[in-house]
């Protein structure tokens, strides 16, 4: 915390002498806060970024298809699955819901929704998560004051194998020209 | 002035919107004049683009003051920004402008603006031995190149965002050799925009069409954030490194960023004090 010191004073916001605790609440009169939340509540997110003809689950798996516990590679479905995600020791079951194949769960066995994904990865991540409900880690849109959308974890990590993918960067600029610098 | 006036009075003005003219430091004006200037420019420019476009003057926020902050270990150099930030702010495509500027640096030499490279170009990014260092308006606190503008036609309003008054700008660029990150443009050629790509929803003092001549750059999309929205690039940036909010509020991503993360300033030495920092998100 040391070395923060330098730089808020740097920013000559005098932020060091008003207590400002994250939970303090607003430290200057007429500051409305931007975020009022409880660290457990539901935030709005877009749909989870399922393949066409995948969810409901429950289609294929409420449908006469036994439960299978079975560590095992799949062959008749979800083959295009591999997991590269701390593989030795877990398996698909350890984050779908073997009963109800429509909802995750967690350690404890609390179901989830797919929209609440988050919280699964929340319990092995619990930094990136901390960071991710403040807005940090990840990507908010909508309102910097009001209204606003997260993206969930697996909008930019993949579940199955979750490093983040390189991208084509866009076109780079123009070099200046002699007669315009 | 004068000679318009006398010009106007023989009637050799008669092409001139009187507004244009007459037009005084949108900083002074009172509303009644504001609210001529604006409608005056939301015709030229709607005719001149053929659909409707809006001429905002949304005034600062109270107890706002607008902060950024840009995690570098996670940028990866996509120029995503780059462009969400040209078509949103309207900067002209023929002559190419941008305001946001994507360095690539060597991870061995760390911050080493001498040399950057804007120029980088690759399948993939990141580039193995890399790091981007995305640059913009720093929004300083004590910015240079306010004091250096001779025609008082650049300030810092209430909310922190050093804005321009392009129908005041002279063109002479004392600012931009003021400003030590590079970030001012000037349009030095008729600017061009298709009309189907003009962003019509603008401010005054932001993304409205500019003409030639005169210097423009980040704004913080004076236009989204007076509003409430998030600035473009943050919005449009895939791995989500772009934070914006309000300073005074500790509740923000901003505030929370000065808190809990080790965060540095570009430059620091010539205490400039920018309210754009950058920080290793990790
Ligand atoms: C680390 C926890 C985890 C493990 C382990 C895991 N999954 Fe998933 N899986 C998820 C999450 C979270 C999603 C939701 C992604 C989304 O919201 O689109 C998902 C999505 C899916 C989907 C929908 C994919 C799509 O493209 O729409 C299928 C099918 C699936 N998992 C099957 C499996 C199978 C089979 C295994 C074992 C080989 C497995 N999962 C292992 C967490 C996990
Ligand atoms: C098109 C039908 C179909 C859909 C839709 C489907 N599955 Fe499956 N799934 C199967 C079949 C068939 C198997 C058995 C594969 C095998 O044993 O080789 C299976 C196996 C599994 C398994 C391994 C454990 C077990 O019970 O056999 C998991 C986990 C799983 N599916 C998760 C999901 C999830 C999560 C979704 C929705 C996101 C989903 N599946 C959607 C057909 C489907
Ligand atoms: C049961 C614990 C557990 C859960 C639940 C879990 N992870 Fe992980 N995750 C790990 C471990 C352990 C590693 C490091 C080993 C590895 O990379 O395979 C890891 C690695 C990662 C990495 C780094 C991958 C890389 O190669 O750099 C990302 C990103 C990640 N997880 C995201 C997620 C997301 C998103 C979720 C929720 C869908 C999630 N994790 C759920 C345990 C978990
Ligand atoms: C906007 C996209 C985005 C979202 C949303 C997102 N991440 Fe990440 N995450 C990244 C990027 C980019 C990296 C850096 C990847 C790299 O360096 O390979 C990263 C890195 C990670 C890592 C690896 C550790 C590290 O610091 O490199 C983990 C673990 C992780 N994220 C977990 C999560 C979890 C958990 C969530 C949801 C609570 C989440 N992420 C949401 C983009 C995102």
């Amino acid at each position: 915390m040391k070395i923060l010191t330098p730089v808020i004073v740097a920013l000559g916001l005098g932020l060091n002498g008003c207590g400002y605790d994250a939970h303090d609440g607003p430290s200057w009169p007429g500051v409305v806060p931007a975020v009022v939340q409880d660290p457990d509540a539901k935030v709005q997110v877009p749909p989870p970024p399922f393949t066409e003809g995948q969810f409901p689950c429950s289609d294929c798996h409420e449908a006469g298809l036994p439960v299978n516990t079975t560590r095992r590679v799949l062959k008749t479905a979800h083959e295009d699955i591999v997991l590269r995600h701390d593989e030795q020791h877990r398996w698909c079951l350890d984050c779908h819901d073997e009963k109800d194949r429509d909802k995750l769960h967690l350690a404890s066995g609390e179901t989830l929704e797919f929209t609440e994904s988050y919280r699964l990865c929340g319990q092995c991540h619990g930094d990136k998560y901390r960071d991710w409900r403040a807005g940090v880690h990840g990507r908010r849109s909508g309102n910097w004051n009001g209204d606003k959308t997260y993206l969930l974890c697996v909008h930019c990590h993949y579940s199955h194998a979750p490093a983040f993918q390189p991208l084509e960067p866009k076109p780079a600029p123009n070099a200046p020209r002699g007669d315009l610098r | 002035m004068i000679g318009c006036a006398a010009a106007a009075a023989s009637g050799g003005c008669s092409d001139l919107t009187h507004t244009s003219w007459f037009r005084g430091r949108f900083r002074e004006m009172s509303d009644a004049e504001k609210k001529d200037v604006i409608a005056d420019l939301e015709k030229q420019h709607s005719e001149r683009f053929a659909k409707a476009v809006t001429v905002g003057a949304e005034p600062p926020l109270e107890g706002v003051e607008f902060g950024y902050a840009l995690d570098i270990s996670r940028c990866i150099g996509c120029r995503r920004c780059v462009y969400a930030c040209v078509e949103e702010n309207n900067q002209s495509r023929d002559p190419q402008v941008h305001w946001i500027r994507v360095l690539e640096l060597d991870k061995d030499k760390g911050i080493d603006l001498a040399h950057a490279n804007p120029y980088y170009d690759a399948e993939k990014v990141p580039r193995d031995g890399h790091f981007y260092l995305p640059v913009a308006c720093q929004q300083c606190q004590n910015p240079p190149c306010v004091k250096s503008c001779p025609v008082g036609a650049t300030w810092t309003e209430a909310d922190g965002i050093v804005v321009i008054d392009y129908d005041w700008c002279i063109g002479c660029r004392c600012c931009m050799s003021a400003c030590p990150y590079g970030a001012r443009h000037i349009n030095l050629m008729e600017p061009h925009i298709p009309a189907e790509e003009l962003n019509p929803k603008t401010h005054y003092l932001g993304n409205r069409p500019r003409m030639k001549g005169v210097v423009e750059k980040c704004t913080f999309c004076i236009q989204r954030v007076r509003n409430g929205r998030y600035p473009a690039c943050v919005e449009v940036c895939p791995v989500g490194a772009r934070k914006f909010g309000n300073l005074l509020d500790p509740s923000s991503e901003v505030r929370y960023v000065i808190e809990h993360k080790r965060v540095f300033v570009l430059r620091s030495e010539l205490n400039t004090r920018p309210r754009f920092i950058y920080f290793y998100g990790l």
